[in-house]
């Protein structure tokens, strides 16, 4: 049973910081700079959250396939083919979560107060000390919110992983993946621990994001009243 | 000497502006809507005029001719922002240092050593609060202190004593005429009050909007006048 659990929370894990580092980039500069059709790229990034998952895994499955762009490519080059093993599953779990990352994101850079940014500039900032010290720190709480969300839906990501990763037990089964064959299987007992197990997990994640959230708002409140 | 020619065109009306003068206190003064942060904003580098010409003394930080436009952060031009623009996640004393690199001014050919600075605009007892722990004119003092940390060669002042009551703002307008001259950098102040430029300002430019802004051609006509102070 801990074989799944410990997948899905490598898979997940790894997800996320991908989710991060492409979700910071892009939801900066979607949220500070207008240019042409910016409207049809904010749509395409949030397409995975309403499409039905099988869609985004049927698309990966082309791309990454053996006859796929980038699949004929790594196998040629790295001799590596990604369908079927767990990074196919860390690539669904990316992609799925990905809008959720992003929405925190852009909407915590937007919140940020474009005359700090433009007061660190007359200082003599750069702007790369400008993004590490102005508007990340103050982005951060809207960010990690976003990075808990991705989380939690990378963690129960089933339809995307199941068509380019499959179901293979100790490589790519994840926790719901290992439900699924549990169930179709007739192991009602493995079925139930693994259900209370990623409930438990996704329960504690959003627990967590809210009781922080509502400490981070009501500590400044404290603070500014202390030592006024 | 500021020299600035600046046509900057906005929807629904053009700014243009000619400004040249050398020491004390400009005030731009003018009605709200009148394009006064824009000058200050061009000036500083953070918007880029259409036309014109900008310069400090022998250096030239816009020229649309020679298509020379050096950013903000190299212009060494101080900024105080209308509402302070403190980093509400830093202390009073990371907000002073934040344009000191290293944050020791040693060796590093400043006149003033961060205490004098601190000292000067009486905010050393606050360095460890944050800013929303500061009333309104303890975070102009903190506003000014950073701005002037880095001792830039010219000081933009938007609006600084609007957000305050009255006995803080005479307090304050003093303090900023005894700051300029000890200072001695051109202060270029924006305010809409006129009691305010009759104190402060040693040189008044009126930004008059004009009534025909409809016109994408209307021009603000800007009339310098000496005020004996």
């Amino acid at each position: 049973m801990t074989e799944p659990i410990i997948l899905s929370l490598k898979v997940a894990l790894i997800a996320v910081c991908i989710d991060f580092v492409i979700g910071i980039v892009v939801a900066r500069l979607m949220a500070r700079r207008e240019f042409m059709g910016k409207n049809i790229v904010e749509s395409a990034i949030i397409l995975p959250m309403v499409l039905p998952p099988t869609v985004l895994g049927y698309g990966l499955l082309i791309f990454f396939g053996k006859r796929g762009l980038l699949g004929s490519f790594l196998l040629e080059n790295f001799d590596f083919q990604i369908i079927f093993t767990w990074w196919a599953a860390v690539l669904a779990s990316a992609i799925v979560s990905f809008p959720l990352m992003y929405q925190s994101a852009k909407a915590a850079f937007s919140s940020v107060d474009i005359s700090l940014e433009n007061a660190a500039r007359t200082l003599g900032t750069g702007e790369i000390r400008i993004f590490l010290t102005i508007t990340l720190p103050l982005a951060w709480p809207g960010i990690l919110a976003g990075l808990v969300l991705a989380f939690a839906r990378a963690l129960g990501e089933f339809g995307a992983t199941l068509m380019v990763a499959g179901n293979i037990p100790g490589k790519t089964q994840t926790i719901p993946l290992a439900i699924y064959s549990a169930v179709e299987s007739g192991e009602e007992e493995l079925a139930k621990r693994l259900v209370l197990v990623i409930t438990v997990l996704s329960f504690a994640a959003l627990f967590w994001l809210n009781r922080w959230s509502k400490e981070k708002i009501q500590g400044w409140k404290k603070g500014s009243e202390n030592n006024a | 000497m500021l020299r600035a020619e600046i046509r900057r065109i906005l929807p629904g009306m053009t700014i243009d502006v000619e400004l040249a003068f050398s020491r004390g206190i400009l005030v731009l003064f003018g009605p709200s809507g009148a394009g006064k942060t824009t000058v200050l904003n061009c000036l500083a580098g953070l918007q880029k005029p259409d036309s014109g010409i900008i310069s400090l003394d022998d250096k030239v930080f816009f020229s649309s001719k020679d298509s020379i436009n050096i950013p903000a952060r190299s212009r060494r031009i101080g900024y105080v922002f209308q509402d302070y623009a403190l980093f509400p996640h830093m202390t009073v004393k990371d907000n002073a240092l934040y344009g000191i690199p290293g944050r020791c001014k040693k060796d590093q050919g400043y006149r003033m050593s961060v205490l004098e600075v601190m000292e000067m605009l009486k905010i050393t007892h606050l360095q460890d609060r944050y800013p929303g722990q500061l009333s309104g004119g303890e975070k102009q003092r903190v506003a000014l202190a950073r701005a002037l940390m880095v001792e830039p060669d010219l000081l933009l002042l938007d609006e600084p004593l609007s957000a305050l009551d009255f006995t803080t703002r005479r307090n304050l307008q003093a303090e900023l005429k005894q700051l300029q001259r000890i200072w001695r950098i051109p202060f270029v102040l924006v305010t809409h009050s006129r009691k305010e430029m009759h104190a402060l300002g040693d040189e008044v430019l009126f930004l008059e909007n004009g009534k025909h802004s409809k016109s994408l051609l209307s021009t603000r006509v800007l009339t310098p006048l000496q005020m004996a102070v």
